[in-house]
């Protein structure tokens, strides 16, 4: 059967659309009507047919079109994909997991062929067709890293493991939330997680990478993060905040359905075999307001959520200068009826 | 959630006496399957099943990570030991069926080195067998200094020479070689790493060394691979499942947790990845701290064990589990 994948674009008209099916599979994140920080990590196995955790790398509508976007960011700024030199190794660890991964859930849509080392990949939505030798870079057109995460949706971020800390030494980051890999290459797990407000205080980090430097192979593990973005658009980046900062200002209760979008992260994170590294995926989904209230369940439960979430987390998220204005048009739709427990829609 | 490794279900391929006292194991599939990929330096727990007692032991494997049709452990026989490597030596045979955890690696290489200068001890050789194979494929930059009692106990010194020639350099106890470590360390190019795994005492000395010489700790890298200690029997109750155990002489106390079914979560089994980490509610005696987790301050305080190496002796203890 396979996927029907969308034309569409993440900057000037977007004309990004979730269909039905892809509104219902929606990661939406709050599972009560408020939200506060949590260590909220659990094994990443396989979830429900038809949910996005149906496989473990997911593949959607947007695919191809994320590419693109992908593709015109780097032209414009090839730095937002570094690899440190001593993070080759795992960049070929990263291109077997996506390789597998997308060949295990798609196979009409991804073919991988292994002869020991001659492996070769077939890629139909993109049109790629590569016989190349594992290990060896001369062979591919990019590093291996690069190469594969130029046909994987989502960021990856690639942590050398040493010292009993996690270093931001690889990364292909370009549909991010306001941050910068340029940035943060070569940090360590607290100096990259240092602008997070209330976290620290709670011993989040400590915690959270106690757990991370533990993770084992062949057990991954996943959580999912949210913030809002004003228009689909994939690159809000700091470089680029000229671009869409002043969007912020543009939300009027006439607009709110079109222009502002939840935007939920998948993060998970696996141990690689040959390297020791973990890679950190960052699967962004994008939801607009119109599409999400098409559920009664996640409108009731957001407007709450946005409603009472704390003034220090509205302002690292950006919502403070558009929030009175979203909470007033999602009000409209909360009946003050009680809503169900769990994430997915009723 | 709780931490720890997939199993794998093996069964011996091979079982090769490498000298009197070393004997190594292979294990594959039972499915025909491939194995995982691993790192040089890690490991896998074994686990051993003798009649009613099961010790489950971590060992390098010390094959290339570049074939994962099979994965190979050496084990030095330890006669006066908890009895887990008399078992391997005795009783494993080609055809047993085994389970082994998923490898995890607590001894990586750190890939930034423009060198690694690789220091081992007798058995302590297992974990560098991997990492040279997984360097040497690569183009990397190493030397290996290989401290053995004699010739014969020079387990892989011939294989090893042979591979990489003088890049292996080797020093007998009973021709009186040392290591000029001083010398070796003060000679390295900027830019190396060190790693040493061994007996404690060598540990120890190499780490007080480059210490000494002005190595940065976090150039230095190190594994011991102390096995739990056998000891006197002692009684624990586990206020949290209620139960009152005891544990045998040749018995850890997470082993003996273990067959009484408390399932703390474990990596290493060596004292060394801090997840089997135990509050002490209660005690009136002695604790014998064998693991390089806890502070000097925790081990002091009595109020922290790790049950895969330590153990005690007196009236009681009452632990959190």
């Amino acid at each position: 059967m396979g996927i029907t994948f969308r034309k569409e674009t993440f900057r000037d008209d977007y004309t990004f659309r979730n269909s039905p099916e892809h509104i219902r599979r929606f990661p939406f994140p709050f599972n009560e009507d408020a939200y506060m920080y949590a260590v909220n990590i659990e094994p990443h196995v396989v979830g429900p047919k038809g949910s996005v955790l149906e496989n473990l790398i997911d593949v959607d509508e947007h695919y191809v079109a994320e590419m693109q976007d992908r593709a015109l960011v780097l032209a414009e700024d090839p730095l937002r994909c570094q690899s440190l030199p001593h993070m080759t190794l795992a960049g070929w660890d990263l291109l077997e997991l996506l390789m597998e991964q997308q060949a295990l859930g798609y196979p009409e849509h991804f073919t991988l062929e292994r002869n020991g080392d001659r492996w070769r990949w077939i890629n139909r939505p993109l049109g790629i067709d590569d016989t190349f030798t594992f290990g060896d870079t001369s062979t591919l057109p990019y590093g291996p890293m690069e190469y594969i995460t130029r046909q994987s949706q989502g960021d990856f971020c690639i942590l050398d493991q040493r010292d009993g800390n996690l270093w931001m030494d690889a990364g292909m980051v370009t549909t991010q939330a306001d941050w910068s890999l340029d940035f943060d290459i070569g940090m360590n797990f607290f100096e990259w997680h240092a602008p997070v407000p209330l976290a620290h205080e709670k011993g989040i980090f400590t915690r959270a990478l106690k757990f991370l430097t533990n993770i084992q192979q062949g057990k991954p593990a996943r959580r999912l993060n949210w913030t809002m973005t004003i228009n689909p658009r994939l690159d809000t980046s700091p470089e680029n905040y000229h671009k869409w900062g002043p969007d912020r200002a543009t939300v009027t209760p006439e607009n709110v359905g079109q222009k502002v979008h939840l935007r939920v992260e998948l993060q998970s994170f696996w141990r690689l075999p040959r390297s020791n590294a973990i890679v950190f995926p960052i699967r962004c989904y994008l939801i607009k307001m119109d599409e999400l209230v098409t559920q009664p369940k996640w409108a009731r439960r957001l407007h709450r959520v946005i409603r009472d979430l704390p003034e220090d987390l509205a302002t690292y998220k950006g919502l403070t200068r558009y929030r009175p204005t979203l909470v007033e048009w999602l009000s409209k739709l909360d009946d003050v009826s009680s809503t169900s427990p769990g994430f997915g829609p009723d | 959630m709780s931490t720890g490794t997939t199993k794998l279900d093996v069964v011996v391929s091979d079982v090769v006496p490498v000298n009197e006292l070393v004997t190594r194991f292979h294990f594959r599939r039972r499915d025909g399957e491939l194995l995982p990929t691993f790192s040089g330096g890690a490991h896998v727990v074994v686990e051993m099943r003798d009649g009613d007692r099961t010790r489950l032991n971590p060992y390098s494997l010390m094959g290339s990570p570049l074939d994962t049709r099979e994965y190979t452990i050496s084990v030095r026989r330890d006669d006066v030991g908890r009895g887990g490597s008399l078992f391997m030596h005795r009783q494993v045979k080609p055809g047993l069926e085994m389970v082994i955890s998923y490898p995890v690696n607590l001894f990586s290489l750190d890939l930034r080195a423009k060198k690694h200068l690789m220091l081992a001890g007798g058995i302590g050789i297992t974990p560098f067998m991997a990492q040279t194979s997984q360097l040497a494929g690569a183009g990397g930059n190493f030397e290996l200094h290989y401290t053995c009692r004699t010739a014969s106990l020079g387990t892989y010194a011939d294989v090893l020479q042979q591979r990489y020639g003088n890049r292996v350099k080797l020093y007998h106890d009973d021709r009186e070689e040392r290591i000029d470590l001083d010398r070796l360390l003060s000679s390295q190019p900027l830019g190396t790493h060190l790693y040493v795994c061994g007996p404690a005492g060598m540990i120890n000395w190499v780490r007080d060394r480059a210490a000494a010489l002005g190595w940065p700790p976090e150039t230095v890298h190190f594994e011991h691979f102390a096995a739990p200690q056998p000891g006197a029997p002692f009684d624990v109750t586990l206020a949290v499942s209620g139960k009152t155990i005891r544990v045998d002489e040749q018995q850890s106390l997470l082993e003996a947790m273990e067959a009484a079914g408390v399932d703390p979560p474990y990596l290493c089994r060596g004292g060394v990845c801090g997840q089997c980490e135990t509050n002490v509610i209660s005690s009136d005696g002695k604790f014998i701290h064998n693991d390089h987790w806890l502070s000097e301050e925790d081990h002091r305080s009595g109020c922290k064990i790790m049950p895969c190496v330590s153990r005690f002796e007196g009236k009681s203890l009452v632990l959190e589990r």
